[in-house]
C-alpha cells in the first residue's frame, strides 16, 4: 500500500502544478474554462490526498510496520484509539495531515465562491495549490509518510507516552484546521490585491472562513493547555512555550481583524490595515506550523528535526517579500472611503482593541524569536522566560478585556457623552462592587489579579445591560415573552450577540488564569508513607503507596510496564475531602541494550497526575517515585543477568512487590489553584459564542430580513 | 507493485482527470459557463455593499432601541445611511440599465 500513498503524493504534485498554470492562464487570458478547471484540480487534489491519508491511517490500525513512520511512533501494544492517532504524531504523517487538511478547506472555500469573484478565486486557487504543492513536495523530497523497510520490523517503537492522552486525538486536527484556515482569507487577499477587488464581497466571501479559522485555532490552543496541565506534569497550563506562542500570534492577529472587517463592512474604512492583518495572520499561522516542524526552536511541542528549516523560511521569505510588495502597489485602491466620524464610537474602540492585539503579538513575535535574534546578533542563544512575558502581556491582556466591555455600550458612528454616562452606569457599579467586596475578603495584595476581576465584572455588566435591554427592546416592537424576545434578539443578530457572548467567556477565561497564577499554592517536596505536607489550606498525607503491573497484551491500556503511585488523602481543617492517586508509569524504551529487565522500564517516565477540581478550585497532586534505591536497582542487574526476556516480567513483579513492602520517599508536587476550571468554562463558552456568530442565518430569515430593510430604506429615503 | 495498487492508481488517475478535465469540455459548449461569465464583478460589489448597508440600518436601529444613540443622532445617522444606501441602489439600478440596453439593441 506503500507505494499507493507514493503515487498518490506524485500524482498530488503534478495536480498543484497544473491547477496553479490552469488558474493563472484562466485569469489572465480570461479562458473561464481554465479557471473553472483549476477550482477542480482543489477538489481533485482533496480526492487524492484524502486517499493517501487513508492509506497512512490504515497502516498504522493495521500495525503494519513496513512503514517506517508506524514503527517509529506505533506499537501492537499502543491502544487502537492512539493509534488511529499517531499518524499526526510523526514529522511526516503531520505534513500530510496539513496539506489534507488545507485541500478540504480550500475545496470547500471554492465550491461557496464558485459562482462569484471568478478572477479573485483563480489567483486564490493559485496561492491555495502553491501552499498544498509546498507541503506535498516536503512529502516527496525530505519526509515522506509511506517510506519502508524491508523486512519489517516485528514491532514498533510505540507512540510517545506524553501523547497517549484523549484530547491528543482533536488537538492537532484542530490546531491544523485553524493554520489551513488562517491561509484562505491569505490566498483571497491575494487574489483581491492582485485584481484591484479590494471592496466588501472579498471580505463577504472570507468572512466566515476568517472567523472559522480563529474558532478552530482557539479550541485547538485550549486543548493544548488542558493537555499542558492534565498530561505534563508541571501543573500549568501555559508556559509562553515557542509552539504555544506561535499558535497564539495568528489568533490574535485573526481576533484583531475579526473586529476591523467590521469597520470595513460598515465604513470602507482600513483596508490597508484589514489587507496586512489577513496577510500576517495567514504568514504567523505558516510560521507556526515552521516553528513545530523546524525544530529551530526548543519546545516540548516540537516534533520535527532541523531539515525542515531551510524550506520554509524561503517560504515564509517569499510571503513576506510579496505580502509588501501587493500592499504598497495596490495603495491606491486601498484608500479609506470614510473618516472616523467621533473618538466616541465603536470604530474608536474596535482601532483600540487592534492596536493592543497587534502590541500583544508584537510583544510575543519579539519574546518567541528572541533566541534567534539574539544568536543572529550575539553569536549566543538567549532566551526570556514567562516573567518577561508576563510584564508586558499582563497590562495588555488587561486593556484587552476592559475594552470587550466598552465596544459593546457604544454606538456604531458617533456617541454622546451623555448617552455613554448612562450606559457604563451598570457595568462601572458591577466593577466597584466586585473591586469592594474583594477589598473587604482582604484581596488586595495582587493589585493586576484585582483589577482583571474588575475589568471582568464590567464586562459581564455591560454584556448583561445589553441582553435586556435588546430584549425588552423586542418585547416592545413584538410583544413576545421575555425568553422568546432574548432568542429572537439572539436569531436575528448572531453576529452582534454571538461575539458579545465571546466577550463573556474571554473575561471567564481571563479571571480563571488572574486567580490560578496570583493565588495558587504551590509545594514540592520529599514524602515517606504516613507523612503529610500542608497546601494552602489543606493538608495532603501520603497514605500508602501503589504499584499496577500492565501485561503487554492489556491493549486497553495505556502501554505503560510498571505504574507506580500513592494514595493521598487531602483534607481541609481536619475534614476529608478527597483521595487522590498520582502515579508515574514507566514505559519500554525497546532497547536491549539497557537488559532483558531493563528495558521494559526504561522508557519514557510519564507522570499521570491526579486531581480533585471544582468550580471554585483544582487540588492538583504528581508524584515521582523513586526506584533508583539499591535495593530496587539491584532487582534489575540480577534481573538482567539471569531472566531471558520472556522471563523478565517476572522481575518487574518482583520489583513492584519489594516496592509496596518497603516503599522509598517519593517525591510529590502539590498545587492548589483557585478558579482553574473557570478558564475552560470561559473557553466553552467562547466556543459557544463562536458558534452562534459563525452559525448562517436561515435563508428564509435572511431574505425576509433583506426585503424589510429594503423596503424600509426605500420608505425612508421616500421621506427624505 | 501488486496488480491492486495498479487498478487503484488508475482509478484514482482516471477520477482526477475526469474531475480536472470537465470544465474543458464544457467549454465547447459556450453556455454552460455562460451563467458566471457574464456576472459582472462591479454588480457583486455594489450588491455586497447594499447588504452590508442593510445591515448598518438593521444595527443603527438596534444601538438606537438599546439607548446607546439619542433621538437626534438615531436620526442623522439613519438618514445618513440612507442616503447611501440609496446612492448604492441608483448605482446598481444603472448598472442594470447599461446591461439590458446593449441585449435590446
Amino acid at each position: 500500500m506503500a507505494d499507493l500513498g507514493r503515487i498518490c503524493l506524485l500524482l498530488a504534485l503534478v495536480v498543484c502544478a497544473y491547477g496553479i498554470f490552469a488558474a493563472l492562464y484562466g485569469v489572465r487570458t480570461g479562458r473561464v474554462e481554465f479557471s473553472e478547471s483549476a477550482r477542480r484540480a482543489v477538489y481533485a487534489l482533496a480526492i487524492v490526498l484524502t486517499t493517501a491519508f487513508v492509506v497512512l491511517e490504515l497502516a498504522f490500525l493495521r500495525n503494519d510496520f513496513a512503514f517506517n513512520t508506524v514503527a517509529d511512533t506505533s506499537s501492537r501494544t499502543t491502544p487502537t484509539f492512539y493509534r488511529a492517532a499517531a499518524v499526526w504524531s510523526s514529522q511526516e504523517g503531520s505534513l500530510l495531515l496539513w496539506a489534507w487538511l488545507l485541500s478540504l478547506w480550500s475545496s470547500l472555500a471554492l465550491f461557496l465562491v464558485r459562482k462569484r469573484m471568478r478572477d479573485v478565486a483563480a489567483y486564490a486557487t493559485a496561492v491555495l495549490l502553491g501552499f498544498a504543492g509546498f507541503f506535498v513536495a516536503l512529502m516527496i523530497f525530505y519526509a515522506t509518510p509511506f517510506q519502508t523497510t524491508s523486512p519489517a520490523p516485528a514491532e514498533g517503537v510505540g507512540l510517545d507516552p506524553l501523547l497517549r492522552f484523549p484530547t491528543m486525538m482533536i488537538h492537532p486536527p484542530m490546531l491544523y484546521s485553524g493554520y489551513t484556515l488562517c491561509t484562505i482569507p491569505l490566498a483571497f487577499a491575494v487574489g483581491a490585491l492582485a485584481t484591484r477587488r479590494v471592496d466588501a464581497d472579498w471580505i463577504k466571501a472570507i468572512r466566515r472562513f476568517a472567523f472559522a479559522a480563529w474558532l478552530f485555532l482557539g479550541v485547538g490552543i485550549l486543548l493544548g493547555a488542558r493537555w499542558s496541565y492534565s498530561e505534563l506534569g508541571w501543573g500549568g497550563y501555559w508556559g509562553w512555550d515557542a509552539v504555544e506562542n506561535a499558535s497564539l500570534m495568528p489568533w490574535l492577529t485573526g481576533t484583531a481583524f475579526l473586529h476591523s472587517l467590521m469597520i470595513q463592512e460598515k465604513r470602507g474604512m482600513l483596508k490597508v490595515w484589514n489587507v496586512s492583518l489577513v496577510l500576517a495572520t495567514g504568514v504567523l499561522a505558516i510560521m507556526g506550523t515552521f516553528l513545530v516542524r523546524s525544530g529551530v526552536l526548543n519546545s516540548i511541542h516540537a516534533f520535527g528535526g532541523a531539515t525542515l528549516g531551510v524550506p520554509f523560511v524561503v517560504l515564509i521569505g517569499v510571503l513576506v517579500a510579496g505580502s509588501i510588495y501587493l500592499v504598497v502597489s495596490r495603495r491606491d485602491v486601498l484608500r479609506s472611503e470614510h473618516r472616523l466620524d467621533s473618538l466616541l464610537s465603536r470604530e474608536s474602540i474596535f482601532l483600540a482593541n487592534n492596536v493592543v492585539l497587534v502590541a500583544l503579538c508584537f510583544v510575543i513575535f519579539w519574546g518567541t524569536y528572541f533566541p534567534l535574534i539574539s544568536e543572529a546578533l550575539t553569536g549566543n542563544e538567549a532566551s526570556v522566560g514567562p516573567p518577561w512575558f508576563d510584564r508586558y502581556t499582563v497590562p495588555l491582556a488587561l486593556v484587552l478585556v476592559l475594552l470587550s466591555g466598552i465596544g459593546p455600550v457604544i454606538a456604531w458612528r458617533r456617541a454622546t457623552l451623555a448617552n455613554a454616562r448612562r450606559n457604563f452606569l451598570a457595568p462601572v457599579l458591577s466593577a466597584l462592587i466586585v473591586l469592594a467586596v474583594l477589598l473587604a475578603a482582604g484581596v488586595s495584595q495582587r493589585p493586576f489579579a484585582l483589577a482583571m476581576f474588575c475589568c471582568a465584572a464590567f464586562v459581564l455588566g455591560s454584556v448583561a445591560q445589553e441582553f435586556v435591554r435588546g430584549a425588552r427592546a423586542r418585547q416592545a416592537i413584538a410583544g413576545e415573552s421575555p425568553p422568546v424576545a432574548l432568542l429572537a434578539l439572539v436569531r436575528r443578530n448572531r453576529r452582534r450577540y454571538g461575539g458579545y457572548v465571546v466577550h463573556v467567556g474571554i473575561a471567564v477565561l481571563f479571571v480563571g488564569v488572574a486567580a490560578s497564577s496570583s493565588f495558587q499554592h504551590a509545594v514540592e517536596r520529599p514524602l515517606a508513607v504516613g507523612g503529610s505536607t500542608r497546601v494552602g489550606a489543606y493538608t495532603v498525607r501520603y497514605v500508602r503507596p501503589t504499584a499496577t503491573i500492565t501485561p503487554k497484551e492489556d491493549r486497553a491500556h495505556t502501554g505503560s510496564t510498571l505504574d507506580l503511585g500513592a494514595v493521598l488523602d487531602v483534607s481541609k481543617a481536619g475534614h476529608h475531602v478527597a483521595t487522590l492517586r498520582p502515579s508515574e508509569g514507566f514505559y519500554d524504551s525497546g532497547e536491549p541494550a539497557q537488559g532483558s529487565v531493563g528495558h521494559l522500564i526504561g522508557g519514557q517516565a510519564v507522570s499521570h497526575i491526579s486531581m480533585n477540581g471544582g468550580i471554585t478550585r483544582d487540588v492538583w497532586t504528581a508524584i515521582a517515585p523513586n526506584i533508583a534505591t539499591p535495593a530496587l536497582q539491584r532487582i534489575i542487574t540480577v534481573g538482567n543477568r539471569t531472566l531471558s526476556p520472556e522471563e523478565a516480567p517476572i522481575a518487574i513483579g518482583v520489583l513492584a512487590r519489594d516496592y509496596l513492602k518497603d516503599p522509598p520517599p517519593a517525591q510529590f508536587h502539590f498545587i492548589v489553584s483557585p478558579l482553574v476550571m473557570w478558564i475552560w468554562i470561559g473557553g466553552l463558552i467562547v466556543f459557544g459564542g463562536g458558534l452562534i456568530a459563525i452559525w448562517p442565518a436561515p435563508s428564509a430569515l435572511r431574505r425576509r430580513v433583506a426585503l424589510r430593510s429594503r423596503s424600509r430604506a426605500a420608505a425612508g429615503l421616500a421621506r427624505a | 507493485m501488486n496488480v491492486l495498487i495498479v487498478v487503484l492508481a488508475l482509478v484514482l488517475l482516471g477520477a482526477v482527470i475526469a474531475v480536472i478535465a470537465g470544465p474543458l469540455r464544457a467549454s465547447l459548449d459556450h453556455r454552460a459557463l455562460q451563467t458566471d461569465a457574464d456576472a459582472s464583478p462591479r454588480r457583486a460589489e455594489l450588491e455586497a455593499a447594499r447588504e452590508s448597508k442593510y445591515r448598518e440600518i438593521r444595527d443603527a436601529e438596534l444601538d438606537f432601541r438599546t439607548g446607546k444613540l439619542s433621538d437626534d443622532d438615531y436620526a442623522a445617522v439613519d438618514a445618513a445611511l440612507r442616503a447611501e444606501a440609496l446612492a448604492i441602489l441608483d448605482q446598481l439600478e444603472a448598472l442594470e440599465r447599461e446591461s439590458a440596453t446593449p441585449r435590446d439593441a
